[in-house]
C-alpha cells in the first residue's frame, strides 16, 4: 500500500494560537444569514479576534436578544456558553450572568431594533453600570428579521425598501454611550475587518462596557440606494478617523509607528490599546472632544469610525458594589451560610 | 361581645407621618414580652405623610393570629377619621381620643364607653419642642393603655432602654410621657378595664417578625448570592432585609468583600433578566416583586420554562388590577404566577402562610428551581411580608445541603460521550445542566426558540413537540416533590371540607373552632403548592362540600383546582374577601353559616 503524506500547508486558519488552537476552533454552526449580509463578517471577525487573543473557548459566554444580528452568537466559538435571550433584553442576561460569575469573558451581540429601540433602557443601563463586557450592535438601520422597517438608528432620509423616507433623528449608540458617561465607545464597519478586529480585542480587553457599533449593511432590505446603511454609501461617507492598533501585552509591538502619531492607552490588564490618529489633535480620553468630533463629522455626512471614546479607569459594576473577587458561583457553600449560632444570636432582637 | 383578660383587639388611628410607628412598636412588643400570644396589623396608605394609618394589635391567649372583626378598644388619634373609627368601636367597647379638643357632637354612640384624655395639652404642657410633643402624644397612648389594660410599665421601661441604648437621654422622655398618660387614666378612669393583658408568661421560643424579613434571611441560608429588584410596596422590605444580613454575615471576615451582589435593575424586566443570567452562570438567584412586576416579568419567565433556566421569584401580592391599592393586601396573582407568560406555560408556585413559612419557602424554593430547572414562586401577600407576625424562633439544621440538581462539573462530563443539554436520560424530564466557564465539552446554547432535545435549533413539528412534551413529564416529578399540604381533621367525621392557603390559615383556623362550638364540623386541607399533589385529590375525593377560601374576588385558586383536578364546580362554594382589608376569621363563619342555611332552606 502506497501512502501518500497529506501536503502540509500552512494555511492561515491551520495555525494554532498560544494555548494550541486553531482559529476554526473559534468557529460555530454554519450560518442561516443571507448570503452577503453585513453580520457574517462581523462573525470572521469575532472568530479572528479570540483566536488571536487566545481566550479558552469555555471562559466566553456569548449572548445576543433577538433579530438577524442576535442569531450570531451560534455561529462562532462553538465551545462557549450561548444565550440567545429576548428581544432587547440581552443587557440584563449579561449583567446576571457576571455578578454569578465575573471571571467569564463576556461578548454580547446585538442589533440596532434589539438595542436601541425595544431594548433601549436595557442598553444605557449597562453601559451605567460599566458591565464588563463587549457590547456589539450590527447596525443595518433596519429590522432585518421582521423584514425591513426602519429602526431607530435610520437616518433622517434614508429610504426603506418600499419607498417610505424616515423624517426622524437617528439615535447614534456611539454618541448615546458617551453621553451616558459609558468608558468605551467605538464604531466600525462590517466590511473593514482590518479595523475591526483590532477593536473587537481592544473591546474583550477593556474592563467595563465596551461599545462597538458596527455598521452592517442589510443585503435584503437595507442595501439599495437611498439608504444610508448600504454598502456603497457607507464606503463614499466612510471616515476612519482613528487607526486602533490592540497589541496583548505578552507580545513585541512589531509595527513601526511614527512616534507622534501613536497614543498608548493602557488597559488595566496591562495590555495596551494604540490609538494611531489621522487627526493630530483627536483625543479620545476628552468625552467633550469626542462628541464635538461626532457631531461636526455627521453633520459632514461622514461616518467616523474608530475609537471614539475610552476611559479604562471607571470603575465597572463589580468594583462599585465591592464584590468578592471570587466568582460567586463558584463560592463554597460553607462560605456562604452563617450557621445557626448566627440565626440564633439575630433572634435576640425579634423577642 | 367585649374584650375580656388576654383576649382583646386594639387599633389605633392616627395620621402616617407623625411618628405612631414606634409607640405601637412598642404597644407590641409589651404584650409580647408579658407572654401574650399577638399580632400587629399596619392598615396603611398608599402615602408618605398626612392620611390615615391604622394599626391593629390583636392579642389572644390561644394565639389566634388573623383579624377577628372586632375592635374592643380604639385609639382615636385622628380627627379626620373619627366618626368612622367611633362606628367601628364593637359594642360594650371602648374609645378613647384626645380631649384637648372637645367633640361633643360626635359622641353618638351609648353601647360603648367614650374616654377623652387631653393627650395634647398634657405633651405641651411637659414639652417644648414642637416635634416632640407630636411623637410624645402617641407614647403617652401607650401609657394610657398600660393604666386601663394592665400593660406592664416595667417592660415598657426595660423595652425604651434598649432602643434608645445609644441615646439614653430619650429614655427619660419617652418615660414621662408613659407616665402621663399612665396617671391621667388612673386618676379619671376605673383602671383595668375587662379587656385587658395578664401576665402569661414570657413567649420566649417566639420571636416577633415580618414574612419579607423571614423570606429574606431564607435567601441567606439557602446560600443566594444574586438578588435583582426594582422597588415595589410591599415587597421593597425583603430587599432590604437581604442587604442587612448580607452586610452582616455576608462579608468576606479578611477582605471586607461582598459574598453578593445585589442590584437595584432598572426595572422588573431587567430584575427577571438578571436573575436568569445569574441563575444560568451557577449562582443563586431571585427577585421580590409583586403584581405589576411579575407582569412585567413574563417574557422572562416563559422564555426560563422553555429553556430550563432555575429561577426564584417572590411575589409578595399586593391589590389589583392594575397599580390598585398598593399598600393593602390580596391573593389575587395565583393565576397570573401559575400560568405566567405566553405559549403553554405552568409554573410551581408555593404558598407561605406565615414568616415561618417564608424562611422555609425560601430555602425549598432555590432547591426546587434547580432541581426541576424551572421558575419558582413564593406567593405571599403584604399581611404576611408587612406586618409583625409572633412565630416560634427559626432553626437551622446544620447539615443542610443545597441540592442544586443535576449539574455536571468537568469530571462528570470526561465520564460522558456528548453532552446533550435537553435530553432526558432519567426518565423523570429533568435533563442535566452546565455551569458556563468550566470546560466546552459542557457548551450549549440557550435559546427561547425552537429547540430540539439535543439541545439543537429547530422548526421540526416532532422535534419540537418531543421537548414540550418531555417538560409535562416534568411537571408531574414537580407535583410530587413541592411541598404537600397540611390536613386538620375536624374533631366528627364529615362530609364538608375547607380548602385554603397563604395567609388566610389564622382565620379558617379560627372561625373552624368557633363553628364546631355551633356543631358544624369540617376537615381543613391547607394547599401549600402547586401543582397540586395526590393529598389535594384525596381530600377533594372524599368530601361532598369543599369550601374555597381565598382573598381575591375571582376565586383563583378554585378555578385553578377545576381546571386541574376531576372536582365539580358545583361541591366548591367560594369563600371570597377581596376588599384589601387581611380576611378576618368571623367573614369565615358567616359564609359557612349562610351557606348552610341556604342548603337547608332548599
Ligand atoms: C417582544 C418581541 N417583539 C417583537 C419581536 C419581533 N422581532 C424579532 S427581531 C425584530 C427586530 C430586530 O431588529 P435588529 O435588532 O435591528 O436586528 P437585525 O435583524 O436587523 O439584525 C423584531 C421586531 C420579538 N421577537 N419579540
Ligand atoms: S435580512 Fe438583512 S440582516 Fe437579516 S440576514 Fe438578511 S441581510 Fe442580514
Ligand atoms: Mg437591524
Amino acid at each position: 500500500m502506497t501512502y501518500i503524506a497529506k501536503p502540509k500547508i500552512d494555511m492561515p486558519g491551520e495555525r494554532r494560537n498560544e494555548i494550541g488552537l486553531r482559529q476554526r476552533d473559534y468557529e460555530g454552526a454554519l450560518s442561516t444569514l443571507c448570503a452577503g449580509c453585513g453580520h457574517d463578517s462581523i462573525t470572521a471577525a469575532i472568530v479572528q479576534a479570540f483566536w488571536e487573543l487566545a481566550i479558552p473557548p469555555e471562559k466566553v459566554i456569548k449572548l445576543s436578544g433577538i433579530g438577524c444580528s442576535s442569531k450570531t452568537p451560534a455561529y462562532f466559538i462553538s465551545g462557549a456558553h450561548g444565550f440567545n435571550s429576548v428581544h432587547g433584553r440581552m443587557p440584563s442576561v449579561a449583567t446576571g450572568a457576571l455578578a454569578g460569575n465575573r471571571d467569564l469573558v463576556c461578548i454580547a451581540v446585538s442589533g440596532d431594533g434589539d438595542s436601541l429601540s425595544i431594548g433601549f433602557g436595557q442598553f444605557g443601563h449597562a453601559v451605567r453600570r460599566n458591565i464588563n463586557m463587549l457590547y456589539i450592535i450590527e447596525n443595518n438601520g433596519v429590522y432585518g428579521l421582521t423584514k425591513g422597517q426602519f429602526s431607530a438608528s435610520a437616518d433622517p432620509g434614508s429610504k426603506a425598501k418600499y419607498g417610505e423616507v424616515n423624517r426622524m433623528k437617528a439615535i447614534d449608540p456611539v454618541a448615546t454611550t458617551i453621553a451616558l458617561g459609558g468608558s468605551f465607545a467605538a464604531r466600525s464597519f462590517s466590511g473593514d475587518r482590518e479595523q475591526l478586529v483590532p477593536l473587537i480585542k481592544a473591546g474583550l480587553r477593556h474592563p467595563g462596557c465596551a461599545v462597538l457599533d458596527v455598521v452592517s449593511p442589510c443585503v435584503t432590505f437595507n442595501d439599495h440606494v437611498g439608504s444610508t446603511k448600504s454598502y456603497a454609501h457607507t464606503r463614499e461617507h466612510y471616515y476612519p478617523a482613528v487607526h486602533t492598533d490592540f497589541i496583548p501585552p505578552s507580545k513585541e509591538i512589531k509595527a513601526s509607528y511614527d512616534e507622534g502619531e501613536v497614543m498608548p492607552v493602557e488597559l488595566h490588564d496591562g495590555s495596551r490599546l494604540l490609538l494611531k490618529k489621522t487627526d493630530a489633535d483627536y483625543d479620545p480620553s476628552s468625552r467633550s472632544a469626542a462628541m464635538r468630533y461626532l457631531e461636526e463629522h455627521s453633520s459632514q455626512g461622514q461616518v467616523v469610525t474608530g475609537l471614539l471614546f475610552i476611559s479604562p479607569d471607571l470603575p465597572e459594576m463589580h468594583t462599585i458594589s465591592g464584590t468578592a473577587a471570587q466568582p460567586l458561583a463558584r463560592t463554597a457553600y460553607e462560605d456562604l451560610n452563617p450557621g445557626q449560632a448566627a440565626l440564633a444570636e439575630l433572634q435576640k432582637d425579634l423577642k | 361581645m367585649t374584650g375580656s383578660v388576654n383576649d382583646f383587639v386594639i387599633k389605633i388611628a392616627t395620621v402616617n407621618g407623625t411618628g405612631s410607628a414606634s409607640a405601637n412598636g412598642l404597644l407590641m412588643k409589651a404584650l409580647f414580652r408579658m407572654g401574650v400570644p399577638v399580632t400587629g396589623k399596619n392598615l396603611f396608605p398608599s402615602n408618605i405623610q398626612g392620611l390615615p394609618t391604622w394599626y391593629e394589635v390583636r392579642a389572644n391567649h390561644k394565639g389566634y393570629m388573623s383579624r377577628s372583626g372586632r375592635v374592643d378598644v380604639m385609639v382615636a388619634m385622628n380627627a379626620q377619621t373619627y366618626a368612622k373609627d367611633l362606628a367601628e368601636v364593637s359594642p360594650g367597647g371602648f374609645l378613647i381620643y384626645d380631649s384637648t379638643w372637645p367633640r361633643r357632637d360626635m359622641m353618638d354612640r351609648d353601647d360603648i364607653t367614650i374616654l377623652g384624655v387631653p393627650l395634647a395639652a398634657m405633651c405641651n404642657e411637659h414639652f417644648s419642642v414642637a416635634r416632640i410633643r407630636i411623637l410624645m402624644k402617641n407614647i403617652a397612648y401607650v401609657g394610657v393603655l398600660s393604666a386601663l389594660m394592665g400593660i406592664d410599665r416595667n417592660i415598657l421601661k426595660t423595652l425604651l432602654e434598649e432602643t434608645f441604648a445609644a441615646k439614653p437621654k430619650l429614655v427619660d422622655g419617652n418615660l414621662q410621657a408613659i407616665n402621663l398618660g399612665y396617671q391621667y387614666a388612673q386618676e379619671h378612669f376605673s383602671c383595668p378595664l375587662p379587656a385587658r393583658a395578664e401576665t402569661m408568661g414570657d413567649n420566649s421560643g417566639h420571636i416577633l417578625i415580618d414574612g419579607n424579613s423571614a423570606a429574606a434571611l431564607g435567601c441567606v441560608y439557602a446560600g443566594a448570592t444574586v438578588g435583582a429588584w426594582y422597588p415595589i410596596t410591599p415587597s421593597t422590605s425583603l430587599m432590604d432585609a437581604f442587604q442587612g444580613y448580607c452586610n452582616r454575615f455576608r462579608k468576606d471576615p479578611e477582605t471586607g468583600e461582598n459574598r453578593f451582589c445585589i442590584i437595584q435593575a432598572e426595572d422588573e424586566l431587567a430584575a427577571a433578566g438578571m436573575v436568569l443570567g445569574a441563575s444560568w452562570s451557577g449562582a443563586r438567584a431571585f427577585t421580590p416583586t409583586s403584581g405589576p412586576g411579575i407582569s412585567l416579568m413574563s417574557e422572562f419567565i416563559g422564555f426560563a420554562y422553555y429553556a430550563e433556566i432555575p429561577s426564584v421569584f417572590f411575589d409578595v401580592q399586593r391589590v389589583g388590577p392594575s397599580t390598585g391599592m398598593p399598600t393593602r393586601t390580596q391573593q389575587c396573582d395565583v393565576m397570573l404566577c401559575a400560568f405566567a407568560s405566553h405559549g403553554d406555560t405552568r409554573h410551581p408556585v408555593l404558598f407561605p402562610a406565615d414568616p415561618s413559612e417564608c424562611f422555609e419557602m425560601a430555602v425549598q424554593a432555590f432547591d426546587l428551581a434547580e432541581c426541576l430547572q424551572t421558575p419558582v414562586f413564593v406567593l405571599s401577600d403584604l399581611d404576611i411580608g408587612m406586618n409583625d407576625w409572633m412565630i416560634p424562633e427559626l432553626q437551622w439544621d446544620e447539615n443542610f445541603k443545597p441540592d442544586r440538581g443535576k449539574v455536571l462539573d468537568s469530571k462528570a462530563l470526561q465520564g460522558i460521550e456528548k453532552f446533550h443539554r435537553y435530553l432526558d436520560v432519567d426518565g423523570d424530564g429533568i435533563p442535566y445542566r452546565t455551569y458556563p466557564g468550566e470546560d466546552p465539552k459542557g457548551a450549549y446554547f440557550v435559546r427561547g426558540s425552537g429547540h430540539n432535545r439535543y439541545g439543537g435549533y429547530t422548526e421540526d413539528a416532532n422535534e419540537y413537540q418531543d421537548v414540550v412534551d418531555r417538560l409535562l413529564v416534568k411537571w408531574e416529578t414537580a407535583r410530587e416533590r413541592v411541598p404537600r399540604p397540611v390536613l386538620r381533621k375536624a374533631a366528627k367525621k364529615t362530609r364538608f371540607g375547607v380548602i385554603a392557603y397563604g395567609s388566610s390559615d389564622g382565620a379558617v383556623n379560627e372561625a373552624l373552632d368557633r363553628l364546631a362550638e355551633q356543631d358544624f364540623h369540617a376537615d381543613y386541607l391547607r394547599i401549600r403548592a402547586f401543582p397540586f399533589n395526590t393529598d389535594v385529590l384525596d381530600f377533594l375525593d372524599t368530601h361532598d362540600t369543599v369550601f374555597v377560601v381565598e382573598q381575591n374576588r375571582d376565586a383563583q385558586l378554585r378555578s385553578l383546582l377545576i381546571i386541574e383536578t376531576p372536582a365539580d364546580d358545583e361541591n366548591l362554594p367560594p369563600v371570597l374577601h377581596y376588599n384589601g382589608m387581611p380576611i378576618p376569621s368571623s367573614c369565615i363563619e358567616q359564609a359557612v353559616l349562610a351557606y348552610l342555611e341556604q342548603e337547608a332552606a332548599a
